[in-house]
């Protein structure tokens, strides 16, 4: 089996892995990072989302081979520290913007992506943005007020 | 999934080296093979990489061309067109949501001609010129003469899309009715005008895949409004049919979103 390198929440990791792993097994069954949900596993619910150098990609449907030598964040690694929550996460908590939390972690890390391109999205473009991820429980009224409510504060910080 | 050995060429030279591997296939975005190969609907021996080879992913604008490497993701489509071919970026920008984009390629969805697909109605209309790159060498082909029917092609084994040649039109739009559970078109339609005539081009409808809606270029090469478009309409014969959409709606779709795509050139 070749043995893969990448760096995930900043810590360089290496771990075998077959041609067929997907980058979402990899980060769950061999590093143990189980923020990262299996939904659907055919690309529709966005609950996998991660970033790979800095773009949120749909974990699987990425083999973990693909992301050699990348730079994964995962939902782990989005607060500065232990015991900290990143802006999006505190908004999400004070928003009501989960309701059983499974979509959460696909739903901060594509927050995450869009307000790193556009600081102060719209209503509208948020619901865009999150054409890809699926939330069975907030009807997403929630969602998109914390994520307007994270984009205020990061803009304050 | 079955087992399968993973390549990451680094070069387009490995690329066709390793593709001549038996039941060897290329791997662009993967955002519609990993799905496949989940179900077992596909078996290779092995997927070789194309989205590390940098000379397979950029965008170039010569003149009136835009040339599209064959791994370029959608979003970055959709960024490097913004200014040269804003209906194509538009396009582009709209292909599922922004992990697919940030993924899928255009070499991808013009190898795999979903019949729901985008790129392929873009491809049609634009009469933009292919360039395949296999053991032989590189050869170009037309858009008219590459679609075959849905998911048929003329892409050869062994055979990679390594660059879309699109002649930029004077006006153009791309009009998209979502189907909103897949995020593909429902029926989506491109238009094009270029000094020497109008081209539309249809996917998501026909039971053929995307096809020439001709005589709505007749009409608009004649007057390029609307309004010409009035007295005509898509037989709904040989129009796909399913749970989402009948054949008459998809025909009826047709029409409306020439119109929208013309009114919005
Ligand atoms: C949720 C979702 C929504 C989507 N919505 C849309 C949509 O609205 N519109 C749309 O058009 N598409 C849509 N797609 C499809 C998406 O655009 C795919 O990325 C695309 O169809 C395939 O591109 P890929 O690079 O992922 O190819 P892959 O999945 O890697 O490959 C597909 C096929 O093409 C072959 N191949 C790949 N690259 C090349 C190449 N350069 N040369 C030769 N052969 C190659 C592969 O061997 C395989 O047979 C959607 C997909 C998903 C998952
Ligand atoms: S688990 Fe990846 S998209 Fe649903
Ligand atoms: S909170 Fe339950 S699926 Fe979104």
């Amino acid at each position: 089996m070749p043995t893969i390198s990448m760096t995930v929440n900043g810590k360089p990791v290496s771990a075998e892995a077959e041609g067929r792993t997907l980058l979402v097994q990899f980060l769950r069954e061999t590093l143990g990072l189980t923020g990262t949900h299996v939904g659907c596993d055919t690309s529709q619910c966005g609950a996998c989302v991660v970033h790979v150098d800095g773009q949120s990609v749909k974990a699987c449907t990425m083999f973990a081979g693909e992301a050699e030598g990348a730079d994964v964040t995962t939902i782990e690694g989005l607060a500065p520290g232990e015991g900290e929550l990143h802006p999006i996460q505190e908004a999400f908590r004070d928003n009501h913007g989960l309701q059983c939390g499974f979509c959460t972690p696909g739903m901060v890390m594509t927050a995450a992506d869009l307000l790193k391109r556009n600081a102060s999205p719209t209503e509208a473009e948020i619901r865009e943005y999150l054409e890809g991820n699926l939330c069975r429980c907030t009807g997403y009224q929630n969602i998109v007020k914390a994520i307007q409510d994270a984009a205020g504060r990061m803009a304050a910080e | 999934m079955y087992e399968f050995e993973l390549v990451k060429p680094a070069s387009l030279a490995e690329a066709i080296e390793a593709l001549k591997a038996e039941e060897a296939q290329p791997l662009g975005g993967g955002q519609t093979l990993i799905p496949t190969l989940k179900q077992r609907l596909a078996q290779p021996g092995s997927l070789v990489s194309l989205a590390g080879i940098p000379e397979l992913v950029g965008v170039e604008v010569k003149g009136k061309v835009v040339n599209i490497k064959g791994a370029t993701p959608h979003a970055r489509v959709a960024e490097l067109t913004a200014s040269a071919f804003p209906a194509l970026a538009a396009m582009a920008d709209n292909i599922g949501d922004p992990a697919v984009r940030h993924r899928g390629t255009i070499g991808g969805s013009l190898a795999n001609n979903d019949p729901a697909a985008c790129y392929p109605a873009a491809a049609l209309a634009c009469g933009a010129t292919l360039v395949l790159t296999g053991p032989e060498g590189a050869r170009e082909i037309v858009a008219d003469d590459y679609f075959q029917g849905m998911f048929a092609t003329d892409l050869g084994e062994g055979e990679i899309v390594t660059e879309i040649r699109f002649p930029i039109p004077e006006a153009s739009n791309y009009q998209k009715f979502v189907q909103p559970a897949s995020r593909f078109a429902m029926v989506g339609v491109f238009v094009a005008k270029y000094a020497d005539g109008v081209r539309v081009a249809v996917t998501g409808a026909s039971e053929e895949g995307v096809f020439r809606w001709t005589e709505a270029e007749t009409a608009l090469t004649a007057d390029f409004s609307p309004a010409a478009l009035e007295s005509l309409s898509v037989p709904a014969e040989g129009m796909m049919g399913d749970i989402h959409a009948s054949p008459e709606y998809r025909a009826h779709l047709v029409g409306v979103m020439t119109r929208r795509a013309v009114a919005a050139s």
